[in-house]
């Protein structure tokens, strides 16, 4: 890695303040795995990190994990151990729970951030390469277009076809997650308006700006009789990123479900949330056939690449096995 | 046996090694800490405290000792135990957080050494597997391992003896079940195929020391 200083402000203002005075040169630093990877890869060389494991009392929504109003918070620095452990999540959010535990390795766990699992750089080969020039690093096309797009999108993919790296985000897309941001203006928004799709802008993956900073996610209070789960499919059972993930949140009242997320990971750039499964299931009582329906709609308008319409039925598999789950109808053989 | 017998792989290299170094750049003879530097562009802002890009201060235990060494902001906690500190037990496989041979216990929690900056552990305690062996006899875990052959090449060994070291601290007194101790070697690789011998040397360990 080339030299670096390394900077430990006290309280957010000052890091803020730092990040957007250096925002050429400086990178914010929380559990750092993704950013030391990169700097590690060549891929970035920043001047200044800011760390943000070092500030201060002041800031201790960064690191809370417990209930907030009738909801809970999870600041940006808990880490995915911490979360992976948390006993408060009970069968509303166990997605989450879900997700977080199954990231990664556990040595990475104890060390990576809610806030650097939302907020690292795609996992793509071609962005991961320090000598190529991607559409994402200010070329002109997608390299995974016409090259080896086996891990790349199948929704809503071009010009870029990453797929977001984040597990948490997919969960916590599917718990209607808010982020709060705290920077020159301050601001909370739904986490799905967190996502850029490449459509917007293909050089970035979220919306934050110079001297933001994401301080913690909300959950908000659960719907009555609220279930939820998450699960991924991985060529390895350890350490290593989906090839698909599915997160399902519902109600489930005299017999229907209500309130239904539906959101797939590592298909598309943006955590996928598919209104077209959640209108197959909304207000209807749960079957297999029901799962079935919803899981074709979700994937109705995948457009494979040259070597990953294997995600395809992989994703419609795992979709329909957890929402078998979550709704506690018995898989079918 | 002959004379090589007073001859190690490692003494060789190190003897290389620092002579090397000690041409290219003395520790005592490094540019301070440039906390204070003003001539530096990239040095700090008033108020907050910053370190480097320089080598700078850092004061950690280390399997139960205090250490202060200098050392610069981009050094890994895997690089400083190694090439500073000489304690060459954590090994360099990876070097990206994907195999575990690195490591270490950070307040008890099993830890990437090669993902985590060596300042990242500033006021911390650090157990490496040299820290195991108390008094020079080996732990219980360590016995264990050797009973059960949990180790071929042993490149994994280190770092798969530190995350069932952090197990066996965490759930003291606990029955272990196979699946825990599978959860907790998840982020070590052994391309030996040792992990039965090692999920084995852990549930005896854990039984024998329960």
């Amino acid at each position: 890695m080339q030299p670096f200083v390394l900077s430990r402000p006290k309280t957010l203002a000052e890091a803020a303040e730092l990040a957007r005075a250096s925002s050429q040169d400086s990178a914010l630093r929380a559990g750092g795995i993704d950013l030391i990877d990169r700097m590690k890869e060549g891929l970035e060389a920043p001047a200044r990190l800011i760390e943000l494991r070092w500030l201060g009392d002041a800031e201790a929504t960064m690191r809370a994990l417990g209930p907030e109003g009738e909801g809970v918070q999870i600041g940006a620095l808990v880490t995915l151990a911490q979360l992976a452990a948390h006993e408060g999540f009970g069968e509303a959010h166990a997605a989450l729970r879900q997700a977080a535990g199954s990231a990664a390795t556990p040595t990475i766990r104890n060390a990576a951030t809610l806030g650097g699992n939302l907020l690292q750089r795609p996992r793509c080969w071609y962005f991961r390469h320090a000598d190529l020039v991607c559409l994402k690093k200010g070329g002109t096309a997608c390299l995974a277009v016409g090259g080896e797009n086996k891990f790349h999108a199948i929704l809503g993919g071009g010009p870029s076809f990453i797929v977001h790296p984040s597990t948490l985000a997919c969960a916590l897309t599917a718990l209607d997650a808010q982020v709060e941001i705290r920077g020159p203006e301050p601001r909370t928004l739904p986490i799905a308006e967190l996502f850029v799709t490449p459509k917007q802008d293909a050089k970035r993956e979220h919306a934050l700006q110079p001297g933001e900073v994401l301080v913690r996610a909300i959950l908000p209070k659960p719907a009555a009789e609220q279930r939820s789960g998450y699960a991924a499919v991985k060529e390895k059972q350890s350490h290593d990123w989906p090839l698909a993930e599915a997160a399902v949140k519902l109600s489930l009242q005299s017999g229907v479900m209500t309130d239904v997320r539906v959101v797939l990971g590592h298909v598309a750039p943006i955590p996928w949330r598919s209104r077209e499964a959640e209108a197959v299931l909304e207000g209807k009582p749960p079957s297999e056939a029901l799962f079935a329906e919803a899981a074709k709609a979700a994937l109705a308008g995948a457009k494979p690449l040259r070597d990953n319409a294997y995600k395809i039925p992989l994703a419609q598999g795992l979709l329909r096995e957890v929402l078998h789950r979550v709704a506690g109808v018995p898989l079918p053989e | 046996m002959s004379d090589r017998a007073g001859i190690t792989r490692r003494g060789l290299f190190r003897g290389i090694g620092t002579a090397g170094l000690l041409a290219g750049c003395k520790p005592s003879e490094r540019p301070p800490t440039t906390t204070e530097d003003p001539g530096d562009a990239a040095g700090p802002g008033p108020g907050e405290a910053a370190l480097g890009p320089g080598p700078a201060p850092l004061t950690f235990t280390l399997n139960g000792e205090a250490k202060t060494v200098e050392v610069a902001p981009n050094i890994t906690l895997l690089a400083a135990l190694r090439e500073q500190l000489r304690f060459t037990g954590t090994k360099v496989v990876c070097d990206r957080g994907a195999c575990g041979a690195c490591t270490v216990l950070i307040d008890g929690l099993p830890r990437n050494s090669c993902m985590t900056l060596a300042h990242d552990v500033a006021g911390a305690a650090v157990t490496t597997v040299e820290g195991l062996a108390a008094g020079g006899k080996l732990s219980v875990l360590q016995q264990a391992f050797i009973r059960h052959d949990a180790l071929q090449c042993g490149f994994c060994t280190s770092g798969m003896l530190m995350s069932c070291q952090g197990l066996l601290e965490r759930t003291r007194g606990q029955k272990l079940g196979r699946e825990d101790v599978e959860a907790a070697i998840a982020g070590n690789l052994c391309r030996c195929g040792t992990y039965p011998n090692v999920v084995a040397a852990v549930l005896d360990a854990a039984g024998g020391s329960a």
